[in-house]
């Protein structure tokens, strides 16, 4: 049976939604709950990577609906949402099994709700790569929000509503003061909204309103934890770690950067962008949240808020890259919403493997765990190189194309903050290292003998590491993508 | 044929149900015989719809005495938005609501309450479809005499004042629309709409026209619920049966605009509207409206006195896309209308249920209530998130037609108000979810079941067209622009 790849592109969207409605269904018999869970991952991944297979540079699209009149909510498939969606549905699949394993052995509760709404995530995640209109866009970026909102206060105490709260004011305000007006405002300017290559706004629309445009969808966006709206992002980490993982490294995140790219690259256009005085703002803001973000990670005590402040750091990086306006740039953008993921995720799972196992989340509880947990903190261990930036990983790759943007656009500031941070990053993230493989276990450790953590999450998490080095390897499919949306061939 | 006499049937199947109901005794038979007589009125809408968008807008004489001497009915599409929306509101409360009604009506009281429940909707749908504005008049009076009896039948004696005060000012604001009408039958001659606008035009910049023009706007603007003469409506919806507020929430005030878009609009012409400031006044009510009435939702302690600010804000919407009196604007307007009403109805309907298991619908009795009863609040929140404006509910295409419409006259700084007060709606509305999904129930908090199975079809029947026209917005946008194109074109 061969599909159409309109047809794939509804079938990728629709199965984490089937995928949904089953778990819902099947919820008390477990085995099968989770069984439906994997396949349908499985699925997903299975229809994206034959679109991916079939993919060539021509416009796949498929409307869904009218929405108003003039307007409707339409899929479209081009080179950066493919990534996008490639690297959702390849995660969903690691992180599944992942949380299988982790939501079994620590004895969650409501883990039907939990997988059936995970899935819902995905389906959002998938609307977002795939729309072919900002309106799309827009409705599953808050879609995103709503359906990940249970997720985040998953675990139900008061300190998770406070965090839910905090998550939810912030990504729905900014979206519909800023995000929506611009969105409105564009359509008012250009009468429509579709995603056209060198953007969508006329010649009348001048310099100053161009400029006012941009800074609303730059913070309007707010996925990008762009300070001063990144509060929500350490917040987020109530969440179980499965959660914080793919939708906190990966998909809530990756949607906001992806949406900042998209409007840069199919919106508002790089070129007009380039002539418009006062965009530099926007890549000042992003090396300050670099520093900043990095500087209060040095600073942590807990592992996960940790890797939530390198989170923020590190989307900065992205939305640095692709606000230089050069093509090199938006490529360096690019690809590090993808080397980015792999690696993140990557850390986040050893963190959950490091709880479900020991039951430590602090750094400081961490000596000599490498030796207990040799694949979870070897699988560290690569991701954290990844995050400095250093062969043969996969960070590597995306942040030497970044420095040559930025090089490329002589913006010499941008370059002391790229390296600047590579010192931070490597100032949180090497002692972890160190402590785990080189100093002796605590007393209170020796005390507690534990193994490695369950064997899916191990699975999963030594995938994912992998992964960040096959990248680095292999990076030609990735770049091949990254030059198509940076250089509009 | 039936079918050429829907237009008065739509009247008088509801309006006789009145008089048979009141010689009717017992619950069960005046409850059945009432909600018979609404659902056929809903049909006969629905046969009117069909009509209307077959073969263009329906005029109806009534005894076949021809208008201008006879009274007329018209019925065009902004009608037949009107019409679908009182009769399958009026609908969904009767059906959803028997319980409700059981337990807050005393026996004796309820074939007397069902008779004034069709007698109001049968007044709201004579002011709909009628192209008298002294019959309409007649039609207010109906409406409004029975909503100050329903009102008066709350469960507490604080009922009885928020009824009364109603009474005063509805009587007020009644009274200076006849003046309205009157100032125009003195320079006209004529009560028939059509006949007005031909005429009006005539002597237009008469002080006596834009006189009449001022009685009318403010005798409406207190049925409508215009801030600043609205004070009535908070108490009366707070105090009400249940049911009634539900029913008035969703189409008294709806139908009050409706009324005053065809004055002001159809009769008056767009010209005196622009040129008289009076434009100015409408846009700058309802910027106060919208963010006044959001700030005062947020202080709330009950429900539905929350909802009932909530409404006076929605009406600032209203107002203000109004006041553009662009084609946009217009839009629109009659789009906001449609969509607020079945917002606001699924939301009383979810407080319907929640004072029929608790008795009362102050905020700390959410507390836990989503799972005692998982489906009324999960209606209750997605119609709460439709009214914040999210997207895949109407709240979102009215909001997205708020904003253009706004950018198209006044710019980035209106739109920047309308998405504030959308975010006052977020923050008076989500504490609501939140306690009703986050917090547990209070210890030793009597168990309650959730609501009965009507009530939940009800919610639910409306929280699917909501969903549906949120995704898939042409029927509702079309007819709202069709309508919008008549009334700005009703005068070059």
């Amino acid at each position: 049976m061969t599909l159409a790849p309109d047809q794939l592109l509804l079938w990728a969207f629709l199965t984490p939604i089937i995928v949904a409605v089953l778990v819902a269904v099947a919820g008390p018999w477990r085995n099968l709950r989770d069984a439906i869970s994997v396949l349908g991952s499985l699925a997903t991944f299975g229809f994206v990577a034959m679109l991916a297979s079939e993919w060539e540079d021509k416009l796949v699209s498929r409307t869904i609906a009218d929405f108003l009149p003039g307007l409707t909510l339409r899929f479209s498939l081009e080179p950066l949402g493919l990534l996008f969606a490639v690297i959702a549905s390849t995660l969903w699949v690691l992180s599944t099994i992942y949380a299988i394993g982790y939501m079994r052995a620590n004895e969650e509760h409501d883990q039907t709700r939990f997988f059936a709404l995970f899935a819902l995530a995905i389906a959002a995640t998938l609307g977002i790569a795939f729309s072919g209109n900002l309106l799309t866009l827009f409705v599953f970026y808050e879609t995103l929000t709503l359906v990940t909102f249970p997720l985040v206060t998953h675990a139900g105490t008061p300190e998770a509503m406070r965090a839910g709260r905090t998550y939810l004011g912030i990504l729905l305000s900014t979206s519909i003061l800023f995000f929506f007006l611009a969105m409105v405002w564009t359509y008012f300017e250009a009468g429509t909204l579709d995603f056209i290559k060198g953007g969508i706004l006329n010649e009348e629309t001048g310099p100053s309103v161009t400029l006012v445009l941009f800074l609303l969808y730059m913070f309007g966006i707010a996925k990008t934890a762009l300070m001063p709206f990144h509060r929500w992002l350490p917040a987020a980490m109530v969440a179980p770690t499965p959660v914080s993982a793919l939708l906190h490294a990966v998909a809530v995140v990756k949607a906001g950067v992806f949406a900042v790219v998209k409007v840069i690259v199919y919106v508002l256009g790089v070129e007009r962008l380039a002539g418009v005085p006062g965009t530099a703002i926007v890549p000042v803001v992003a090396g300050f949240t670099i520093i900043a973000a990095s500087l209060v990670a040095l600073k942590q005590a807990n592992l996960k808020r940790l890797l939530a402040y390198s989170t923020i750091s590190q989307l900065s990086y992205v939305v640095l890259s692709a606000t230089l306006l050069t093509p090199i740039s938006i490529m360096g953008a690019v690809l590090h919403i993808a080397m980015h993921a792999v690696a993140k995720i990557t850390l986040f799972f050893a963190a959950g493997a490091v709880y479900t196992a020991a039951h430590k989340s602090e750094i400081g509880e961490l000596d000599g765990i490498g030796r207990r947990m040799p694949w979870t903190m070897g699988a560290f261990a690569v991701a954290a190189l990844s995050m400095i930036g250093l062969p043969p990983t996969a960070g590597f790759v995306s942040k030497w194309v970044i420095l040559k943007g930025a090089f490329d656009a002589t913006a010499w500031c941008a370059v002391a903050v790229l390296v600047l941070s590579t010192v931070l990053n490597a100032a949180y993230f090497l002692p972890i290292v160190h402590r785990a493989f080189f100093r002796p276990l605590s007393a209170e450790a020796q005390a507690h003998p534990h193994g490695e953590a369950p064997f899916p999450s191990v699975l999963a998490l030594t995938l994912t590491a992998l992964l960040t080095l096959g990248l680095f390897f292999f990076p030609g499919e990735a770049m091949k993508i990254a030059e198509a949306v940076a250089t509009g061939r | 044929m039936i079918s050429t006499h829907l237009p008065i049937l739509q009247v008088l199947v509801p309006l006789l149900a009145a008089p048979v109901l009141a010689l009717l005794r017992g619950r069960t038979l005046s409850y059945l015989v009432a909600t018979g007589f609404v659902v056929v009125a809903f049909l006969i809408a629905i046969g009117l719809t069909i009509q209307v968008v077959h073969t263009g807008a329906v005029s109806y004489a009534i005894g076949n005495w021809a208008p201008p001497l006879g009274i007329e009915y018209r019925i065009d599409e902004l009608t037949v938005i009107m019409l679908l929306m009182v009769t399958g509101i009026a609908s969904a409360v009767l059906i959803g609501g028997g319980q409700s009604i059981a337990v807050e009506i005393p026996e004796r009281r309820a074939p007397l309450f069902f008779a004034l429940f069709c007698l109001n909707v049968a007044g709201l749908i004579g002011m709909t479809v009628t192209g008298d504005v002294f019959n309409l008049f007649v039609f207010l009076e109906i409406s409004s005499l029975s909503t100050y009896a329903l009102v008066a039948m709350g469960r507490d004696r604080r009922a009885l004042t928020a009824a009364y005060q109603y009474l005063v000012i509805g009587t007020v604001g009644a009274t200076f629309y006849v003046i309205g009408v009157g100032l125009l039958y003195m320079m006209t001659g004529t009560l028939n709409m059509a006949d007005l606008t031909a005429r009006v035009s005539g002597v237009e910049s008469t002080l006596t026209i834009k006189t009449a023009l001022a009685f009318l706007f403010i005798g409406l603007g207190v049925k409508l619920g215009m801030m600043p003469v609205h004070f009535w409506l908070p108490n009366a919806y707070a105090q009400a049966p249940s049911t009634v507020s539900a029913f008035l929430a969703g189409t008294a005030t709806k139908v009050a605009v409706y009324v005053m878009l065809r004055i002001v609009f159809g009769i008056f012409g767009i010209g005196i509207f622009t040129s008289s400031y009076l434009a100015d006044v409408v846009i700058a009510l309802g910027i106060f409206a919208m963010v006044a009435a959001s700030v005062s939702a947020i202080f709330q302690s009950d429900a539905k006195r929350l909802l009932a600010y909530s409404s006076l804000a929605q009406i600032g919407y209203i107002l203000f896309a109004l006041g553009l009196a662009t084609e946009a604007g217009l839009t629109a307007a009659i789009l906001h209308l449609f969509n607020h009403g079945l917002m606001k109805a699924t939301l009383f309907l979810a407080l319907t249920a929640v004072a029929l298991r608790l008795g009362r619908t102050r905020l700390e009795d959410f507390d836990g209530l989503a799972q005692a009863m998982p489906a009324t609040m999960l209606a209750f929140a997605v119609a709460a998130l439709s009214l914040v404006g999210v997207p895949l509910t109407i709240g979102f295409v009215s909001k997205w037609y708020l904003l253009a419409a706004a950018f198209d006259r006044d710019g980035v700084l209106v739109a920047a108000v309308i998405l504030g007060s959308s975010l006052l709606a977020l923050l008076y509305l989500w504490p609501l979810v939140e306690r009703a999904y986050f917090r547990k129930r209070p210890a030793g908090a009597p168990e309650i079941e959730e609501a009965p199975l009507a009530l939940i079809l009800a919610m639910w029947a409306l929280v699917a067209v909501n969903v549906f026209l949120g995704v898939n917005s042409q029927f509702t946008v079309n007819l709202a622009a069709n309508a919008a194109r008549h009334l700005i074109g009703a005068v070059p």
